[in-house]
């Protein structure tokens, strides 16, 4: 193992490590985004739209990321829809993470027994109330296990944006193997780098776990 | 309307060699689930069994395999076993060598879980009944478990076949690396070849992956 060699590198892979977080994050928050939506479009059975968001979910769950991300970068631009190389990370991150936050939410919405509901309305709750103080809390509680690994599932995915030349940690892996061969060291780093970015969220995620289960009581 | 670089597949034998790029990929990940399955039974059987250290030495190598993502496995069987041992995998090998990897310790989890999630009650109502050790697992925690592990590992094969495109990135020639072919080859032909070929990529995998999904799905409802 060769220290100086890692000493030099090590800024060249933080800041590809920043590059790597900062995309995943935006990309993750948008993914929620496009779930809420999603659930409530299939909660409130708007008709139309209904049947877009089944059609969305369907195609997004069943293509690999990397292919989408293809498509996005360099088959869009061909029919006039042009972005950077990071927005299209994003947005395949959205279109990829949507569909898979949005089966959580619905999981966790039907995990919630209907005499819930109807115990809730007999006790003279609205119908907004019944969602906001009963409905809500037990089904976020019942998807936060899904939503943690959905969170972990998309930071790993990230790892192919460099197909789309963009500089995260893969990429200046790779970059770096090709030029000086210091495979060893390169990988190391690369898998520090991973392991420094990844087990602290799935940390977090199981405590997070644990502090949110009060919707299992009572069932 | 400008075109919409379809054209091209139709072209001399471009959609066949597509076809073939994709068994390409199919044949890693078929290989890979073959071995995952029968490893990933095996190991889960001896996770929800097996003594302590066995059991510390599998979640040490399942947790790694779960954190850390798979091109960063392909890159350390890929580059590091050529570094490190000085062998000399194929593309195609090391992808192999990942994805049974990933595939098994996946498996494992979720034999496990199948295995768990059988209420201990009715392990200790079949004792009572004075059955046999291998009678109770045999009669009564296998066959919940099956139910419950049967529509979870097709997901599994499906999410491995979609990861398999990630062969890409070590130089196999599969399905993506055919497509760049035959665009580039057509540059001046048809320039918006990018836009058709890679919607008909987007497209195969979705005809492949979303049957075998829809079967998982309905089996978990069936037997949910």
């Amino acid at each position: 193992m060769n220290w100086s060699y890692i000493q030099e590198v090590l800024p060249l892979f933080g800041k590809a490590a920043l590059l790597t977080v900062r995309i995943g994050l935006i990309g993750i928050l948008f993914a929620i985004l496009v779930g809420l939506l999603c659930s409530l479009i299939r909660q409130l059975k708007i008709p139309v739209l209904r049947t877009v968001v089944s059609v969305y979910i369907e195609l997004s769950r069943n293509t690999p990321l990397l292919i989408q991300l293809f498509f996005i970068y360099y088959g869009l631009p061909k029919i006039g829809i042009r972005t950077s190389a990071e927005a299209c990370g994003v947005a395949g991150l959205a279109f990829l993470g949507g569909s898979y936050m949005a089966e959580a939410f619905r999981s966790g919405l039907e995990a919630v027994g209907k005499i819930q509901h109807e115990s809730a309305l007999s006790l003279g709750l609205t119908g907004v109330q019944t969602f906001r103080y009963v409905i809500l809390p037990q089904a976020f509680a019942i998807s936060v296990p899904a939503l943690v690994a959905n969170v972990i599932f998309l930071l790993k995915e990230t790892s192919v944006f460099s197909a789309i030349s963009l500089m995260d940690l893969m990429f200046t892996a790779k970059d770096q193997i090709g030029l000086y061969y210091n495979t060893t060291e390169c990988l190391f780093l690369l898998v520090a780098f991973y392991l420094v970015i990844l087990l602290p969220v799935s940390l977090l995620g199981s405590l997070l776990e644990r502090r949110v289960r009060h919707a299992e009581f009572g069932t | 309307m400008q075109s919409l670089g379809l054209e091209v597949l139709f072209k001399g034998k471009n959609f066949e060699r597509l076809m073939g790029g994709m068994w390409t990929a199919l044949r890693i990940s078929l290989i890979s689930i073959a071995i995952s399955m029968v490893l990933g039974l095996l190991l889960g059987f001896l996770m929800s069994r097996g003594n302590r250290f066995v059991r510390g030495l599998m979640r040490c190598y399942l947790e790694f395999v779960h954190i850390m993502p798979q091109m960063v496995l392909l890159f350390l069987v890929f580059f590091g076993t050529s570094k490190a041992f000085g062998w000399n995998l194929s593309g195609e090998l090391s992808s192999v060598i990942v994805f049974s990897l990933w595939g098994t310790a996946e498996m494992s989890d979720l034999v496990r879980g199948a295995v768990t999630s059988v209420p201990k009650i009715q392990y200790e109502s079949a004792m009572a009944l004075g059955m046999t050790q291998g009678q109770v697992n045999l009669h009564v925690i296998l066959p919940q478990a099956v139910r419950r592990l049967i529509p979870q590992s097709i997901n599994l094969i499906t999410r491995m076949i979609k990861t398999t495109s990630l062969v890409l990135m070590i130089g196999v020639v599969e399905i993506l690396k055919v497509a760049q072919q035959i665009i580039e080859a057509n540059r001046k032909a048809s320039p918006n070849a990018a836009f058709g070929v890679y919607l008909t990529v987007f497209l195969m995998y979705f005809l492949l992956c979303w049957p075998v999904s829809l079967l998982a799905k309905r089996l978990e409802k069936r037997w949910g």
